[in-house]
């Protein structure tokens, strides 16, 4: 198929109907109204399901209900929106249903901004609702990249049942790129047969749905399944790409999303200055690529780590966690809609090397 | 002459063979069977699809005979939405308590029946918090004492109860609401009508349908069950008026 130019936000949209998943609900907000604006007249045309719910609260929980029918579902939301589905998103993953989530992120807390940012890491990589559960969580760089993820983003949900959360900062809703889509939609899932699905209890017992375990022992064991789940998801599910990696490298920097595509420049530029940096990019950020990060922050030429995030720091204290004090770890960040240059990033090595410009 | 033994009485093939936990004097028993009865006449169980509250009825999936889902507080609404648009060939309804469907799950009724959403809802307003011991309701009674209104409800601080019937009418979308009460075998009949009428309407692929079912708590009201149904009839009947305050076939009928 050939490359079309499209706006983050739509190719997200068109990307699940690629996946097949043609059931979105969804509650305007800005930076990624553009889903739903492409979305509502995009889905029927294809046999889908479109509604625009009250609040985000009744977002999740549609999703919630839809989910139960075996077919795949989705919504896209930012920061604010995507703190009101918490609610929702404990119970999905307390009754093991696939969905997925977008959230195009904006500054916070609170109302914040509506620029671009990366503060809602832990919020999706550490359960932002109630109770012992995990998200997969994958964070795309490009627009591309955003596409790809999306129908993977499917795939895992169905093949663990488990929520996926896609984030990208606002940039990667509203940059425009060239963007391929796979040639062949993959059908909607068929329910029949399922041995989860809500389909009527014809010919079979009745199936229920639900998080709810009132006997503390039921409770444990759905938590000690879902964590057997979790460490399955962990053992298959790692992704994550390099960048000018090698054993020239004084620095390793860490940064996902579009950070990780604003350390390249700098990395390109510092190259000319003949200061050697390398980029370690997470793309699934639950599962963590926690050896990997510390098999390549460890290696004997790495002097530093350097961690760049839109945020003033959230990551980092995974990075941490993986690198168990055999690096000094350095934090750049910047927030609230300000995105670091590549001047600034440049700036930051300089400085942690001790070379003057 | 032979006597033969005739069955007369059975249980709803929708309902299952479990002892519930209800307290005695609670009518969720009744309601619960009202609503199996209906589903059977209808020949609706195999494609239907409950959806639990959270409330004294959050077990209730464990009593039915059907597939079902258990909503967080107050959001059935809005998960029988989502399961329905994408299923439109099933039967779905949500059973919810006045605390869920009344207070924390106001937005999510209002909107489900405002977009005409085709399921059905079974509204039992027993004017208290039961699950949780007795706390005040938005249906609680002015001067009624709860857990959290130990003096009697308060209008000057918590307002009047709620009339979810009569707000939900006012919309323009059509859609059948109903207002009965199980106090009385005669009234537990017309019960049994207006929900039957309520799944027929969804079967028919028409409207949005919600029967309210005025509801005894006598242990949280703190009454024998024997005066818990004189108290409803006493207290709640004249606020809550009894009656059918929208019908799409009434409206159709006079337009």
């Amino acid at each position: 198929m050939a490359k079309k130019l499209m706006k983050g936000n739509e190719a997200i949209g068109e990307a699940a109907i690629c996946a097949g998943a043609l059931n979105y609900f969804a509650y305007p907000i800005t930076p990624q109204s553009e889903v739903a604006e492409y979305l509502c007249w995009r889905l029927p045309e294809v046999g889908g399901t479109f509604v625009q719910a009250e609040s985000e609260v009744a977002v999740g929980n549609m999703l919630f209900g839809a989910a139960a029918s075996g077919k795949r579902v989705f919504t896209t939301s930012s920061s604010p929106g995507i703190s009101l589905m918490q609610e929702a998103i404990s119970y999905i993953a307390g009754a093991q249903l696939p969905v997925v989530f977008v959230n195009i992120m904006r500054g916070g807390p609170g109302l914040g901004g509506i620029l671009p940012a990366q503060s809602d890491y832990f919020q999706a990589v550490k359960a932002g609702g109630h109770g012992d559960y995990h998200l997969i969580v994958l964070a795309p760089s490009s627009v591309q990249e955003a596409v790809d993820l999306m129908i993977l983003a499917f795939d895992l949900a169905d093949k663990y049942r488990n929520p996926v959360m896609l984030i990208g900062d606002g940039m990667i809703g509203q940059m425009m790129e060239a963007v391929e889509f796979p040639e062949e939609h993959r059908k909607p899932n068929d329910p029949t047969g399922s041995d989860w699905a809500l389909t009527g209890a014809k010919n079979r017992k009745a199936r229920i749905t639900k998080s709810l375990f009132l006997d503390p022992v039921m409770l444990e064991e759905n938590s000690f399944l879902l964590a057997e789940k979790y460490k399955t998801i962990k053992k298959n599910e790692i992704r994550f790409e390099k960048y000018k990696v090698t054993d020239k490298n004084r620095i390793l920097i860490m940064a996902y999303g579009t950070m990780a595509r604003i350390c390249q420049t700098a990395i390109d530029e510092l190259e000319q200055e003949g200061i050697s940096v390398g980029l370690f990019r997470p793309v699934s950020l639950y599962p963590f690529p926690e050896q990997d990060i510390f098999t390549e922050s460890t290696r004997k030429n790495i002097e530093k780590v350097l961690v760049v995030e839109m945020s003033v720091g959230q990551m980092i204290e995974d990075i941490e966690r993986c690198l168990k004090g055999q690096r000094e770890i350095d934090f750049y960040g910047r927030t609230g809609g300000i995105v670091p240059t590549p001047n600034e990033v440049k700036d930051k090595v300089r400085q942690m090397l001790g070379i003057k410009k | 002459m032979a006597y033969q033994a005739n069955t007369v009485f059975t249980r709803p093939a929708s309902l299952s063979e479990t002892i519930t936990h209800y307290c005695p004097g609670c009518t969720h028993g009744i309601i619960h069977r009202l609503v199996a009865e209906s589903l059977d006449e209808l020949g609706l169980r195999e494609r239907a699809v409950g959806v639990a509250p959270v409330g004294c009825s959050v077990l209730i999936y464990n009593y039915f005979n059907c597939d079902f889902l258990e909503a967080p507080h107050g959001r059935a609404p809005a998960l029988a939405t989502g399961f329905k648009r994408i299923r439109p060939d099933m039967i779905v309804f949500t059973y919810q308590g006045d605390g869920d469907l009344a207070s924390i799950g106001m937005g999510e009724i209002v909107h489900a029946a405002n977009r005409g959403e085709k399921f059905t809802t079974i509204f039992v307003n027993n004017a208290i918090y039961g699950m949780t011991g007795g706390q005040m309701a938005p249906t609680t009674m002015p001067g009624q004492r709860t857990t959290t209104s130990p003096a009697g409800r308060d209008v000057d601080l918590a307002g009047y109860p709620i009339r979810m019937a009569e707000l939900l009418s006012t919309l323009r979308t059509p859609a059948y609401v109903a207002r009965t009460s199980v106090h009385t075998p005669m009234h537990a009949v017309q019960a049994k009508q207006a929900i039957k009428k309520a799944f027929r309407l969804q079967k028919e692929n028409r409207c949005f349908s919600l029967v309210e079912v005025l509801s005894t708590c006598p242990t949280n009201w703190g009454i024998a069950p024997s005066d818990a149904t004189r108290w409803l009839a006493e207290n709640m009947l004249p606020y809550y008026p009894l009656g059918v305050f929208k019908d799409p076939e009434r409206e159709e009928a006079t337009s």
